[in-house]
């Protein structure tokens, strides 16, 4: 029992860790621009794949830096030449390009790499063990995924805090107008926003993908999780995304990791039901793939701001 | 126009639907046409609705597929009714016919939306359009726990060849479906449109456009989306029983985020602004990806192109384009604005058979095989200059040719 709470603990909060990558990006594009970003997930992917192929020719430790910046120039184009034009139109337009996107570089990646898993795989010296417990090992893969993640939280929080850019940010969240009549170039404030936020998206793909499968589908089974963390954290709230995505990385991974059915629980409260019957034998493990959605419709309906946003979406 | 000749006005369109349905069967032939017919016929029922909430209403959904899938499965579960009814032949579903079916999708549409829509309905915008992801991803994942209602990845399957006929209307090859389905859509077409004629349609409009001033004037905006909501699911789930009799067989992926995609995919490509815009795309999206699929796997990759064309270069979609020639037309100044939007058009084609090129070059070097080029009689070497140098003057030319004619239209205006 103790060996499954410490590694569903472990591997929660591994790929909280990842949601967390990938959400950050999304909170601040969506916060800024009032756009909910729909490829955001299939830039993470992008960012997988790039590192694949840059890696067969230079190497996984040059990739793991070139993919997102790459993946960063291709956001600022899409900003600048795609999303700035529609922009015009409204929300509802920005919404259905960033649709329609996802569709095209979903079939782009489909068309390029085929539509089964790449061997994408993290160098052999990080997949020994970092330590062993209750005879099973933990990677130092899986460790350095960890602290990269959480250095990229630190340095986030630095810049929007701390650095005359962080301020502009912040300040161009609430009040656009104002920052722009003071004389800052806010569309490209927002092209870097926009960039910035996909490459930290990739930068998720290019770490999460040897731990995850690097494969077509791979944006379109996040994707959606990762909406549900910047809702559930709310807009604009960096720290609000941090705890969604580890709130639903955890529950998650546990829900997988408990052998346990609905009957199981409702027997173990001092109901007498029958635990193999249409609803009380589905198990937790089913439900996990569902909890994410559960938490936001919940969330919507009762706190649509979020857990610490301040505005509605 | 004619003064004597005004009462032909409205109703000309639908006369001329109904004898394009009718003389259709006298044109085309052959079991696999009609197969596609059939699901145009599905799928313009299932974008008009989709367009009830996102055109009129301004609610932008990503799960209305949960209302067509669930009205299916209500079709589908029915049919295995009547086909258990008929062997002791009494009680309601024994006097059921298929052909009815839609009746009951319509019903299973409408009562799912009745029992989830009011939280969703209290604000538009973003806040709508992730509530109804989280609806439409949570109920494709629940249906895999329920094998007995949704038949696990599988699904559910039945046979339409049961119950009483009417008519002598048999439901046996794709080609008696047509007919079912020309009934069927040219019924739902008519009453979402005399919908949209409604008090209730035109409010739906008012929410879309300003949601406060109807508030202030003493109409919850709530309510009104509560209430298109209901008839939008409706619609859907009756072409998700028009479906079920068409393929009879009904899989969880009829719920899911894809198929809820197709539906906007389809309306925004055919225009949200134009009542007919949905039909068009509908028509336009799945005879692409039907005929398309033949020739080349990129299918879905065109597709999602000509939906962020249409996104970025034309936000009225094609629907929109018809009008605004139509309008013209009318107006009698027609020929001013030709030159320019045929211009425009050409553009559209040469950028278009320049991307085509490429992409299909670039499957060819990945998969080494192409369909596409064979069949337009083409054997390119993706090694040869000369061809990439053919793509360069294609895209070049298509971006000439658009500036040239939007200088034109520019002047015009």
């Amino acid at each position: 029992m103790l060996e499954v709470i410490v590694f569903s603990t472990l591997n929660g909060l591994l790929y909280g860790l990842l949601l967390f990558m990938l959400s950050s990006g999304l909170t601040l594009i969506f916060s800024m621009m009032g756009v909910l970003n729909f490829a955001h997930a299939s830039f993470y992917m992008l960012g997988a794949y790039f590192a694949y192929a840059l890696g067969l020719h230079i190497g996984f430790w040059p990739a793991l830096f070139l993919a997102p910046l790459l993946v960063a120039v291709l956001g600022a184009v899409v900003e600048r030449f795609g999303l700035r034009r529609v922009h015009e139109n409204g929300h509802v337009a920005e919404l259905l390009f960033t649709f329609g996107l996802a569709y095209v570089i979903d079939e782009t990646v489909h068309l390029l790499w085929g539509s089964i898993p790449v061997s994408y795989s993290a160098p052999e010296a990080l997949r020994a063990p970092l330590f062993s417990l209750f005879g099973t090992d933990y990677s130092i893969y899986r460790g350095v995924t960890m602290m990269i993640a959480i250095l990229m939280f630190v340095a986030l929080w630095f810049l929007l805090k701390k650095t005359r850019v962080g301020l502009m940010i912040r300040a161009a969240l609430t009040h656009g107008a104002m920052v722009g009549h003071l004389g800052h170039n806010v569309p490209r404030l927002f092209m870097g926003v926009f960039a910035f936020g996909c490459g930290l998206a990739a930068l998720a793909g290019v770490i999460g993908g040897p731990l995850l499968s690097t494969e077509p589908g791979m944006a379109q089974s996040l994707g959606p999780v990762v909406f549900v963390v910047v809702v559930v954290g709310g807009m604009g709230s960096l720290l609000g995304a941090f705890y969604a995505s580890l709130l639903i990385g955890l529950v998650q991974t546990f829900f997988v990791a408990l052998d346990v059915s609905i009957g199981d629980l409702l027997n173990g409260l001092g109901f007498a039901v029958d635990p193999y019957g249409e609803v009380t034998g589905i198990t937790l493990a089913s439900i996990a793939p569902m909890t994410p959605f559960i938490l936001l419709v919940l969330i919507l309906i009762f706190r649509p701001r979020g857990l610490m946003g301040e505005l509605e979406p | 126009m004619n003064e004597s000749l005004s009462w032909w006005r409205p109703v000309a369109p639908w006369a001329i639907s109904a004898l394009v349905l009718v003389t259709l069967p006298l044109v085309v032939a052959g079991n696999g046409t009609f197969s596609i017919i059939n699901v145009v016929a599905i799928n313009i029922v299932f974008a008009l609705s989709y367009n009830m909430l996102l055109g009129q209403g301004g609610m932008l959904s990503f799960g209305h597929a949960v209302f067509f899938g669930l009205g299916a499965y209500g079709a589908i579960h029915a049919m295995n009714l009547i086909g258990e009814a008929g062997y002791d032949g009494h009680g309601f579903w024994a006097f059921f016919p298929v052909y009815l079916l839609p009746l009951v999708g319509f019903a299973c549409g409408a009562l799912a939306a009745l029992v989830v829509g009011w939280p969703f309905c209290r604000r538009a915008g973003t806040a709508f359009a992730m509530i109804t992801l989280g609806l439409g991803e949570l109920v494709a994942a629940g249906s895999q726990m329920f094998p007995t209602v949704f038949g696990g990845e599988a699904g559910v399957f039945s046979n339409r060849m049961v119950g009483p006929v009417w008519f002598g209307l048999e439901l046996a090859q794709p080609a008696d479906v047509y007919w079912f389905m020309a009934f069927w859509t040219l019924v739902a077409v008519f009453a979402m449109w005399a919908f949209t004629r409604t008090p209730l349609g035109r409010m739906s409009n008012a929410v879309r456009d300003n949601a406060d001033r109807l508030q202030f004037i003493g109409y919850p905006p709530r309510n009104l989306r509560f209430l298109v909501f209901i008839a939008a699911g409706g619609f859907a789930g009756l072409g998700g029983g028009m479906a079920a009799v068409n393929y009879e067989i009904v899989t969880p992926e009829s719920l899911g985020l894809l198929t809820s995609g197709l539906a906007l995919l389809m309306a925004a490509v055919g225009g949200l602004a134009v009542f007919y815009g949905p039909m068009v795309g509908a028509i336009l999206v799945t005879v692409m990806n039907s005929l398309l699929s033949d020739y080349t796997d990129a299918s879905i990759l065109y597709v999602g192109l000509v939906f962020l064309a249409v996104v970025m270069f034309a936000p009225g979609g094609l629907g929109g384009g018809i009008e605004q020639v139509r309008l013209a037309w009318r107006r009698g100044d027609l020929g001013a604005h030709l030159p320019g939007w045929l211009g425009g058009a050409l553009a559209v084609l040469l950028i278009a058979l320049g991307l085509v090129s490429t992409i299909e070059l670039v499957y060819q070097i990945s998969h080494g095989r192409d369909k596409l080029a064979r069949l337009l009689g083409l054997e390119p070497d993706p090694a040869s200059p000369l061809v990439w140098l053919g793509i360069i003057t294609l895209f070049a030319a298509g971006y000439g040719v658009a500036r040239v004619s939007g200088r034109y239209r520019e002047a015009r205006a």
